[in-house]
């Protein structure tokens, strides 16, 4: 048990120094959401009244972004260095192995999105309640956007090819975390739906994916690369 | 028969070969009783003769569906068992399912048109059928993807449990998130608001579609075998030659 236990803590360890320290796979989330947001406003004008109302919608679809190509990096990196092999022969069971590099992955990726989440609100003209709303919501979901997309890296880690492929598997599972995301957001900024229901099934959604994502990463790995 | 014996792709095709004559015959039968039921359906007070494109449509979502479900019993038979014959009956029905989708959406949208004003709305049930025919568009680019049909077939095979799990909540929160649509009228509690002259040709239709989609699973799944010995055999022979 502590044998697993030291272990984990290790794998945990590794993989947020790796992220922080080597190529700046938070950063660079950070700085494409960042050019997502300063986009769109060339896209629909800077009309600040618009950008107000689609705030939450534009922080989401930046967030839900960034991190469907920040997954490229979960697994695939490993398997190019060897350590993937390692993790999969490892007492630790798998299941435990990739949970743990996705929450690492989510420290470093997911948790730098919702902590910029506030700055880029001021550039979408969103007021404190509401920036504090979307941050929140993100804070809830991208959890979520983390464990289903370690499915989708873990099946295109057992093909050898990402990219693409990867956000057209992964996308569509995201729907339901992105609708009650902006639906709790807009909840919180003009109603009239509570707060509390969209947010809590966004909650709910986040913990079925930490419960289904492990598992089903783990029967992608072990099937695709026998 | 028990199952494992069709694990031979002889003995299966031979059974394929066996029934899909009378398959295909049962097909034809159901279609042309169907289809003369639904010209003799009377039209829609409101609608008009456009309420028969709803004995195309309705049939085409309930098979959308089914052909996922055929699917996701076939990935079990992948990762649990490994039996050969799932990996094909997984590949054959994506296919047909895609077309099924599609066909729902189409004759959705053209429905649509007339009715609503407009060839498509972001309503729930259109949005969700939608989705899922984006997931079908994953399943079958992943099975594109690999080589070796047999690890294909156990990714796919994950991937597709998945999607069975993702598609009951895709479908609640496409709901939650908006609806335009018609409740639901064919099953429901307190009996169907379908009136009967429209409803016997519904369900006609809807067994129609359900032998044409085993007829075409089945044959899919006979080619797929077919199409596998042919390229194990172009292998053998490239080998014979080197």
């Amino acid at each position: 048990m502590t044998g697993t236990l030291t272990a984990v803590t290790a794998l945990f360890i590794r993989d947020a120094r790796i992220a922080i320290r080597i190529g700046g796979g938070a950063m660079i989330g950070v700085l494409f959401f960042l050019t997502v947001v300063t986009l769109v406003p060339f896209a629909i004008g800077p009309d600040l009244a618009l950008l107000r109302r689609i705030g939450p919608a534009i922080l989401w679809l930046g967030a839900l972004l960034a991190n469907l190509l920040a997954l490229d990096r979960l697994i695939t990196m490993d398997q190019e260095d060897g350590s993937l092999d390692l993790i999969l022969m490892a007492r630790v069971p798998l299941e435990l192995a990739v949970a743990t590099k996705a929450v690492a992955h989510w420290l470093t990726t997911g948790l730098p999105l919702v902590l910029a989440a506030p700055l880029l609100g001021l550039l979408l003209n969103l007021d404190p309640q509401a920036t504090g709303a979307v941050a929140l919501t993100l804070l809830a979901g991208t959890p979520a956007l983390t464990f289903i997309g370690l499915i989708g890296a873990a099946l295109t880690v057992a093909l050898r090819r990402g990219g693409l492929l990867l956000a057209v598997l992964v996308l569509p599972l995201t729907i339901p975390v992105l609708i009650f995301g902006v639906a709790a957001s807009n909840a919180a900024i003009v109603g009239p739906v509570p707060f509390a229901a969209p947010f809590g099934v966004l909650c709910a959604l986040s913990l079925m994916s930490l419960v289904v994502g492990p598992f089903a990463a783990a029967v992608a790995l072990r099937q695709g690369l026998e | 028969m028990p199952l494992i014996d069709l694990a031979n792709p002889s003995r299966f095709l031979a059974l394929a070969s066996r029934v899909l004559p009378w398959l295909t015959a049962a097909t034809l039968l159901a279609f042309a009783f169907g289809i003369s039921q639904a010209y003799l359906a009377p039209d829609d007070y409101q609608q008009g003769a456009t309420v028969k494109i709803m004995f195309l449509h309705v049939p085409a979502a309930w098979l959308g569906m089914l052909a996922w479900g055929v699917m996701s019993v076939a990935a079990l038979g992948t990762l649990v068992w490994r039996h050969p014959l799932a990996d094909v009956a997984a590949k054959a029905a994506a296919p047909i399912g895609a077309a099924f989708t599609l066909m729902c959406l189409v004759t959705g949208s053209l429905w649509g048109r007339p009715m609503w004003g407009t060839y498509w709305v972001w309503d729930a049930r259109l949005t969700s059928v939608l989705v899922l025919f984006l997931m079908y568009l994953g399943v079958i680019a992943l099975w594109r993807t690999v080589d070796d049909p047999a690890r294909a077939a156990r990714v796919v095979a994950v991937l597709t449990l998945v999607g069975a799990i993702n598609i009951p909540i895709i479908k609640f929160s496409v709901e939650w998130w908006n609806t335009l649509h018609q409740p639901a009228s064919v099953l429901r509690l307190g009996g169907s608001t379908i009136h009967p002259t429209i409803l016997v040709p519904l369900i006609v239709m809807v067994v129609a579609f359900t032998l044409l989609f085993l007829t075409l699973h089945l044959a899919a799944m006979r080619n797929e075998i077919l199409r596998r010995r042919v390229r194990t055999m172009q292998m053998l022979q490239a080998d014979a030659r080197a």
